[in-house]
């Protein structure tokens, strides 16, 4: 069974139709790979299926219970967590005090301490700056809190929404690395890019979004060797 | 001399307000709302002290006044609860000037509710032991109710800020105050996160409400207005939205509001006490600590 199923959503933003009819499916310990053009709405469908935009038809599915338009505060303990398009790190506060807000819904405080040394790990300049106002690191150390802070719930699957966008190209290395070496420790990944390049690299499969809908998808190198894509995404 | 003690008292009638002022910016920095119906809440508190612990409204009931204090506390935090689920929460999506309407029509609801209960004749608060002595400083006398008052601030201040720095509903609050949309990816129920603002704003305006009680001893349904509109005139100043702020504006202008009137004239003392908030407004519109954010679309 898929951890996570999207069933052909429908969502409007106003009168206008920006998702008319997606459906894709993400399996336990993959790495998924959504690519399209800046408007394809990619991010819409990010924000429906965590509950932050209603959805107008179809359903989402996270280990077989329906999760549509539940609340958005409800659905990282069912063990999906977000990184949201633009980091969304909460700039005045301590790198620390973002990385508790990762940990909110956790109870368990020892394997909570845990999670955080393994995140600290990871991620050492989130160790070092840990008192410093998380507003005032690089936009790839964001990216790194953004990252870690998500990963502070312990989720079974991580949502990524373009975690290279307006970053420096050694940066956007090191961000599908840790990608990796996530999905490798056993979280499964959904990841929204306009990189299409780099997404493919890492992805298993991979689903095209044109204007709200799914035109192609498939295996992830397979795409890459595309004609179509090449010409469209790849800049070739 | 005169002007030490001028100073002191002026630093008491700013605690009083930097406890009201608390409450506003907490739930603008939150909610991003004024709730002009918050002075009002002074108000309930201090009936609700005369209520428990005097016979003047309810003679069945005459407790100490501590036992007072504690359920005005109580019934202001879960009125303030109360009201924001009924008279804001519907209106969550609304326009800003939609809830500030709403809230201006909560305080008058208020008001005319404590007009048709407690009668419009002034109440008197109840004594409070060891409250209303005069001690001698050298040769500087020191009301005791003040200096009861800017403890009670100071310690407020600090608890609140303990709270909110390193409970993890505290830094709920902050991340909801920044970023709604993200608190909720981290699991915040945005909805309880502001009723429990409103709580403990509620809960300060109680505190003040007793603090005002024991200070000027009568209390009527307006008692609570016009140190509820001064202190958003301090929350301002102080820059809405900070906590720290809040507290500064609320001593720096009780000591404005107290050295006009000794030194200038009562009369004149609103006067230059709502100039501030003109000549804030105008020059430094983020106030002395805000910080200027840039809107989130």
């Amino acid at each position: 069974m898929a951890i996570l199923e999207v069933k052909n959503l429908k969502v409007n933003y106003g009168v206008i139709e920006a998702i008319k009819g997606v459906s894709f499916e993400v399996e336990q310990g993959e790495i998924i790979a959504l690519i399209g053009a800046n408007g394809a709405g990619k991010t819409t469908i990010m924000q429906t299926v965590n509950g932050l935009h209603p959805a107008k038809e179809g359903q989402v599915l996270l280990n077989g219970e329906n999760i549509t338009n539940i609340p958005a505060h409800k659905i990282i303990l069912k063990g999906m967590t977000q990184v949201p398009e633009g980091r969304r790190i909460f700039q005045e506060l301590t790198v620390f005090d973002n990385l508790m807000l990762g940990a909110y819904t956790r109870k368990d405080k020892k394997e909570f301490k845990a999670t955080l040394e393994s995140v600290y790990e990871k991620f050492p300049i989130l160790s070092e700056r840990n008192k410093q106002i998380a507003g005032t690191l690089s936009g790839g150390e964001q990216q790194m809190l953004a990252m870690g802070r998500a990963l502070m719930s312990h989720p079974r699957i991580l949502l990524l929404d373009e975690p290279s966008m307006g970053l420096s190209p050694l940066y956007v290395n090191e961000v599908f690395k840790i990608i990796r070496e996530i999905n490798e420790a056993g979280t499964t990944v959904l990841l929204v890019e306009q990189n299409a390049k780099k997404a493919l690299s890492i992805a298993n499969r991979a689903y095209v979004l044109e204007t709200g809908r799914i035109v192609l998808s498939g295996d992830a190198k397979e795409l890459m060797h595309d004609e179509s894509i090449r010409k469209a995404y790849l800049g070739e | 001399m005169e002007f030490l003690s001028s100073i002191i008292n002026g630093l008491s009638l700013g605690a009083m307000y930097a406890m009201i002022a608390l409450g506003y910016t907490m739930v603008y920095g939150i909610a991003k709302m004024l709730n002009f119906a918050h002075g009002d809440v002074i108000t309930l508190g201090a009936y609700t002290v005369v209520i428990v612990s005097s016979t003047v409204l309810v003679p069945a009931i005459n407790l100490p006044v501590w036992a007072g204090f504690i359920a005005a506390v109580l019934v202001c935090a879960a009125v303030g609860v109360l009201v924001e689920f009924v008279a804001y929460k519907p209106l969550r999506r609304a326009s800003s000037l939609a809830v500030l309407i709403t809230a201006i029509g909560v305080s008058y609801f208020l008001q005319n509710f404590f007009q048709i209960v407690f009668g419009t004749s002034t109440k008197n608060f109840p004594r409070v032991p060891l409250f209303n002595e005069t001690w001698m400083i050298g040769s500087l006398p020191l009301n005791s109710g003040s200096f009861f008052t800017l403890i009670f601030s100071v310690l407020i201040m600090i608890a609140l800020t303990f709270f909110v720095k390193k409970t993890q509903t505290g830094r709920a609050m902050l991340a909801v105050s920044e970023d709604r949309s993200a608190a909720q990816l981290m699991g915040v129920n945005v909805n309880r996160t502001i009723s429990v603002t409103f709580a403990i704003g509620s809960a300060l305006a109680a505190v003040a409400g007793f603090c005002y009680g024991y200070t000027y001893t009568g209390i009527v349904p307006t008692t609570g207005a016009m140190p509820g509109i001064k202190a958003f005139v301090a929350a301002v100043l102080g820059g809405i939205g900070s906590i720290p702020g809040a507290f500064v504006g609320g001593l720096a202008l009780g000591i404005v509001e107290y050295l006009s009137q000794i030194y200038i004239s009562t009369q004149w003392s609103n006067v230059i006490v709502f100039g501030i908030l003109i000549v804030v407004l105008l020059v430094k519109p983020t106030g002395l600590l805000g910080k200027k954010r840039s809107e989130k679309v």
